[in-house]
């Protein structure tokens, strides 16, 4: 199982929690896994989220491995100028 | 093939002040910028612009139009396709409004014709009946139940219900009891600030030549950050094939964000196709603020509390920004970076977008973080001075470091903000005297940093040269850089190197010039590809030689043979490798497509004194330091040029950059006479201190550098006019009739 942290304003759409456990050893896997124990996550994932892992933020890298300790923090999907 | 992987190696070009690639052409005038395009048979396009801020379109008449001499196309919203994803619906209906017009300055209706003077002229016979409705333009304004809905329908599923229609996204971020923070805090304070919107204020305004045949095969030449977000926008928005639209990238004269996105393109190909013939649209300065991105304004409240020695018991953070009349996620980046330069054991930001009847945002340096960080930075100044604690040392107390639990939830990485205060606190000028009516200001920044999709092609030449195929204009010094790595890891003078920026049907995608992401990422990627090719290069000489590809290595632009059994053979140069290709196999390149992980966040101290006309307002800066971790500088000229930029843009909005709308929504000041950018005559020098703590994430160590140094001076500005006015000031821009105000206010 992996831990992991949603940004607060997830929260009413995970039973009230900030920090979710799901199984998963893929960016992708944590996506779907999500999606399905949680369905109102669904939206904002379809719209784009990143995911900092161990502290490096992916913004689109499905099959970034993912291990058991591994610090997972889903983020909102981030642009630049 | 991160940095702590890599052999420690000697840098033999990275890191050479090398010579611009575009330097001639751009001081002699040969370098083709968007609007020096032109093709045979080509027509002039026109856009016609909303009056109103807020309108139905009851219709539109375009028989006068059509019906003037010279005219050739007419096109209105309706000559786009229907079907898309939201944001790309939303970019369609910036560029040609439907149903209604959302500021002043939305495009209505284009025309083509042999001349601009027609067009301009066929502008004026289109009849175009509004229903005028009334508007908003202040995010605080648009946010109370009662204000003029902009668009209906646009929240997302996390709004709570109740609110305003225009609010359509809200966050939050953070950790730990605030509310326990401030009860343990010998002193809190809690602020409100307003920002302006400001524009990006590049030099070069939009402009764009398209061409489209009777095949529907089209080619369009523009300014860009970004040929294949152009091309995928175009496509969609046209209902065409992506392979049947070529799009080139012109040189860039700037862009800073506000040209990752179209405006005018979709228009010029819509008005091509119409008419058979190509159309090139060039946007007037007025057209460019009026109806190009500028950043959010923002509306900020901000609470931290910190003990009598400076450590910060707790911080939170309310923003509220408008991206326009349009749906905008910036909030969400403002509100993770606001307290990002903290290690806090409690903090918590709460972020809203609302819609307003602006102009779209469009991305700036950096969005949203030099807004919230303002607030920020100008709560914990205003706290060192209540407690009488020294701003740079707090900010070492408090600073975050490797290991720190993020403000927006991940542990950092090695990261340089420590090193970075410093070094500013060494340097002679935190401890130079001021004299009376002067101030100085303090403020850390930080950025996020983005690698992207990348694709690079190198070519070996047989003459020995090298050519590189990249998908990112230049807007920094990115040939430069690029060719610089790429030498260095072939081993050959950076003079050999030429470095080229492809149209979309030339080579794989590429993300859009932003995130700081071009040197850190297409960096990579070449390196890559130089690699590819080495190994190419070996196997052949393996070959040449009869010997295993194990066997030979390359060192020093050269392969040599390596190992035990390899045998005894001179080493063969790059150049003899390429001369033989033809004989040993054919053409030899290498290659390197990837999405790009790994940029690693970036920060940045600012330093700056300043002295405050009591009698008019007026602030002059006297001295400026910036000084920023950039990983490994890969070419040092242009990390202090885009160092020195930002400062200087962040002057700009810190003093005087703003969009002034009058009741009706009206934009009082599209042009740079009423909208006052810094010129060089009130600018002192800006010294630029670059710290090479390597990024672990990139081979040679690189770090984006772009974004990062806009963010620190609109706080350190407003620190050190706050200190030299005696007043604390909280809207910018703090131009003189505000710093009046304030100091009347003070008696």
């Amino acid at each position: 199982m992996v831990a992991v942290t949603l940004w607060g304003s997830l929260r009413p759409f995970a039973d009230g929690q900030t920090v979710v456990e799901v199984e998963a050893r893929t960016f992708k896997e944590v996506l779907d896994r999500l999606a399905e124990a949680y369905p109102g996550l669904r939206p904002q994932i379809e719209r784009g989220v990143s995911m900092a892992l161990d502290g490096k933020i992916y913004r689109e890298a499905w099959f970034a491995e993912i291990r058991p300790e591994s610090e997972v923090v889903l983020m909102p999907y981030m642009t630049g100028g | 093939m991160a940095f702590d992987t890599e052999p420690k190696r000697d840098f033999k070009v990275v890191g050479r002040r090398v010579a611009r690639p575009d330097g001639i052409d751009k001081v002699t005038g040969r370098a083709l910028y968007g609007a020096d395009m032109s093709a045979p048979g080509m027509l002039m396009g026109a856009i016609l612009r909303s009056p109103h801020a807020h309108a139905e379109i009851v219709s539109i008449d375009v028989t006068a139009a059509v019906a003037l001499d010279g005219v050739k196309a007419v096109v209105t919203g309706a000559d786009f396709a229907d079907a898309m994803d939201a944001a790309t619906a939303d970019v369609r209906d910036n560029c040609l409004a439907r149903g209604k017009v959302l500021y002043d300055g939305h495009a209505v209706a284009a025309v083509a014709a042999a001349s601009g003077a027609i067009a301009r002229a066929a502008l004026d016979l289109i009849k175009v009946e509004y229903r005028v409705l009334p508007s908003v333009t202040d995010v605080d304004l648009a946010m109370r139940a009662d204000a003029p809905v902009v668009q209906a329908g646009r929240a997302v599923e996390v709004v709570p219900v109740g609110l305003s229609e225009n609010v359509t996204d809200h966050c939050e971020f953070g950790h730990g009891d605030p509310e326990a923070g401030f009860a343990a805090a010998d002193l809190v304070i809690d602020r409100s600030f307003t920002t302006a919107a400001t524009h990006q204020g590049y030099i070069e305004p939009h402009a764009c030549l398209a061409s489209m045949g009777p095949d529907g095969k089209a080619d369009l030449w523009c300014t860009t950050q970004g040929q294949w977000a152009v091309r995928t926008a175009c496509s969609a928005i046209l209902g065409m094939r992506a392979s049947q639209l070529r799009v080139t990238a012109s040189e860039i004269g700037g862009g800073f964000g506000g040209k990752t996105t179209v405006f005018i393109e979709p228009v010029a190909l819509a008005l091509s196709r119409k008419a058979g013939r190509p159309v090139k649209i060039v946007m007037s300065r007025t057209e460019v603020f009026r109806a190009t991105g500028p950043t959010v304004a923002s509306s900020i409240d901000v609470k931290i509390g910190m003990t009598k020695e400076g450590r910060i018991t707790a911080g939170t953070a309310t923003l509220r920004y408008t991206g326009g009349a349009f749906p905008c996620g910036t909030v969400a980046m403002g509100a993770q970076a606001a307290f990002a330069a903290y290690d806090l054991a409690a903090v918590r930001t709460f972020g809203w977008n609302a819609l307003t009847n602006r102009p779209k945002e469009a991305a700036y340096r950096a969005p949203g973080a030099p807004q919230a960080i303002y607030a920020v930075e100008s709560v914990v100044d205003e706290l060192c001075q209540k407690l009488a604690l020294d701003p740079l040392e707090v900010r070492l107390l408090n600073a975050a470091r490797e290991g720190t639990r993020s403000s927006y939830g991940p542990t950092f990485e090695a990261i340089g903000l420590e090193a970075t205060l410093e070094a500013a606190k060494a340097h002679p000028h935190y401890a130079a005297p001021l004299a009376a009516g002067q101030g100085r200001g303090l403020s850390c920044g930080f950025w996020f940093n983005f690698g992207g999709n990348t694709s690079v092609s190198l070519t070996i030449n047989t003459d020995g040269t090298v050519g590189i195929t990249e998908g990112n204009p230049d807007i920094g010094g990115s040939r430069a850089a690029i060719s610089q790595m790429a030498a260095e890891e072939l081993g050959i003078p950076y003079e050999q190197v030429r470095t080229v920026i492809a149209d979309t049907s030339s080579l794989g995608h590429n993300d859009v010039t932003d995130g700081s992401r071009v040197t850190f990422a297409v960096g990579l990627a070449v390196i890559k590809a130089a690699r590819d090719a080495i190994a190419k290069m070996c196997a052949r000489v393996a070959r040449i030689w009869g010997i295993d590809p194990e066997a030979v290595e390359w060192v020093d632009g050269a392969a040599r043979p390596t190992g035990p059994n390899a045998g005894t053979f001179p080493p063969m140069t790059l150049a003899e490798i390429a001369a033989l290709s033809f004989k040993t196999g054919g053409p030899i390149a290498g290659h390197h497509e990837s999405n790009a992980d790994g940029a690693g966040v970036s920060f940045g101290v600012h330093l700056v004194d300043v002295e405050v006309d009591r009698e008019t307002g007026a602030t002059k800066v006297l001295r400026y330091t910036v000084f920023q971790d950039a990983g490994k500088a890969v070419q040092p000229d242009y990390v202090e040029g885009q160092m020195q930029g930002g400062a200087v843009q962040g002057i700009g909005w810190a003093l005087n950059e703003e969009y002034i709308h009058d009741a009706e929504g009206h934009l009082l000041n599209p042009g740079f006479l009423d909208y006052r950018v810094p010129v060089a005559s009130d600018l002192p020098p800006i010294e630029a201190v670059i710290l090479e703590i390597p990024n672990p994430g990139h081979p040679y160590g690189v770090r984006g550098v772009g974004e990062t140094p806009i963010v620190p001076p609109l706080a350190a500005i407003a620190n050190a006019v706050s200190r030299a006015a005696g007043v604390r000031l909280t809207a910018l821009p703090m131009s003189p009739p505000r710093v009046l105000k304030a100091l009347t206010a003070q008696g």
